[in-house]
């Protein structure tokens, strides 16, 4: 699976967490740049000036006091307004944040608004349970892949089963770990509709590295079409092909591990697989959505990321193993 | 003169010899109108290195399917077919009209891209 927009912490995707951190960035290399250069040449004036010619005493209180005291407390506001803004709903603009917290301009709501989308991600070794909050109703479980509108933001509440996990989709925010026996939170927002690969970014066990997953903004009307047809269970198939699939599902006792909605498979320990067909990727952002790759996923778990809790299939014929795969693929 | 005319002809059969050290094919290459280099990044693309381990292709050590290595080396395509180009071909695309019974599905991809997968195991080693 390819990201429509590259994960990388200097290509913030617009209106982000992820922006504003690349803006104070940007303003502490620039600023460090051009203090280094000064220090460098007032070393060398030191040098060839004539002793008698500098004022000690100014340069001490004016360099070694004043100016440290002034570009240290205006570079903690601007960090304190960017941490901030990471909370806030709406801009991503860092002179406007930094403006507010002397009161000037109008401070925007920092209380979420009506609507606020919020979503539960559950680090498990190595993939991540994703649950849509939905008032008054079931909340609807999918796993690997998260999806927001590009008018809202979006409140993750993050937790993990076993080990510390961390959260961090480099275009689009800052990391926040997962820790056992707490929630911490983390708001992602962007206008930038696209497919951002997000990561665990704190070592959790043999398979850390293949554990990912997309961040797909869209508009809000997709938004909604999609979040409504993740909510739908499956059903039987009626197609023998896929029928030979689905009674290999159960006869390779996935179910134990496996829920899928509107069938007798309701195990939780493994990813809800109800719309795995929609997916962008398999094995938590390992592998591109295909049947081929879900076959060999299912045949050869342990060979993809050796260690997990699924085994290879060892149970399937050749004709069982595709039509299972081909059935998993039409879940979508 | 005659000595420096001695060393230069011995020159030239030493560097022959060089030439002879570079690895070279010792079976015909079965051209069958692929791009092997758009092959390999096909057969990365569909990752069927998922199943198969299949040299030059990253993260290519799957298991499941047999290995892809020198293949044409190989006399028979899945155990079963004369490995001929040709068949070759049709076996990467869909693999189930030929074999019901194969644990190998059929991808949705090109003719194109069949054939590039395929002038690319036929090239690499």
């Amino acid at each position: 699976m390819e990201s429509s927009h590259s994960a990388s912490v200097l290509h913030p995707a617009s209106d982000s967490g992820a922006a504003l951190i690349d803006q104070l960035g940007t303003a502490l290399y620039v600023g460090g740049a051009i203090i280094f250069v000064v220090v460098m040449a007032l070393a060398i004036y030191g040098v060839f000036a004539k002793a008698r010619a500098i004022n000690a005493r100014g340069w001490i209180l004016g360099g070694g006091l004043a100016f440290p005291i002034v570009t240290l407390t205006v570079l903690l506001m601007y960090s304190l307004a960017v941490g901030n803004g990471l909370n806030a709903i709406g801009s991503s603009n860092a002179l406007q944040l930094f403006l507010e917290c002397f009161g000037i301009g109008d401070a925007r709501e920092r209380t979420p608004a009506d609507g606020l989308l919020r979503v539960h991600v559950v680090g498990k070794q190595w993939w991540w349970e994703v649950r849509y909050e939905q008032p008054g109703r079931q909340e609807v479980i999918l796993a690997n892949e998260i999806r927001m509108p590009t008018d809202r933001a979006v409140e993750l509440v993050l937790s993990t089963t076993d080990v510390i996990h961390s959260f961090w989709a480099p275009s689009l925010a800052g990391k926040v770990d997962m820790i056992p026996g707490r929630t911490t939170r983390l708001r992602l927002q962007t206008s930038e509709e696209g497919t951002f690969r997000a990561l665990c970014a704190e070592y959790c066990g043999g398979q850390h590295a293949l554990m990912a997953l997309y961040v797909v903004t869209q508009e809000t009307t997709d938004f909604d079409a999609w979040l409504a047809s993740q909510a739908r269970p499956a059903n039987e198939p009626t197609d023998p092909f896929l029928k030979t699939g689905y009674d290999a599902f159960f006869r390779g006792e996935c179910h134990e591990c496996h829920t899928i909605r509107g069938t007798p498979a309701e195990g939780t320990s493994g990813p809800d697989l109800t719309h795995v067909g929609s997916r962008k990727s398999l094995a938590a952002g390992t592998l591109n959505n295909h049947i081929g790759t879900m076959a060999g996923w299912i045949a050869g778990a342990q060979d993809v990321k050796p260690g997990n809790k699924m085994p290879s299939s060892l149970a399937y014929s050749g004709v069982e193993l595709r039509a299972l795969s081909a059935w998993l693929g039409s879940l979508e | 003169m005659a000595g420096r005319m001695f060393r230069f002809i011995g020159l030239l059969l030493t560097s022959s010899w060089l030439v002879a050290c570079i690895p070279g094919r010792d079976y015909e290459p079965r051209i069958i109108g692929g791009d092997p280099d758009q092959g390999r990044e096909a057969l990365a693309r569909y990752e069927c290195g998922v199943c198969h381990v299949i040299p030059g292709v990253p993260d290519a050590i799957g298991k499941t399917g047999p290995a892809l290595d020198n293949y044409s080396r190989r006399s028979y395509v899945a155990g079963k077919f004369p490995n001929e180009p040709e068949v070759l071909v049709r076996w990467i695309a869909d693999a189930p009209a030929m074999a019901p019974q194969t644990a190998m599905p059929a991808i949705a991809m090109s003719d194109k891209e069949a054939r590039d997968m395929a002038a690319y195991l036929y090239e690499s080693d």
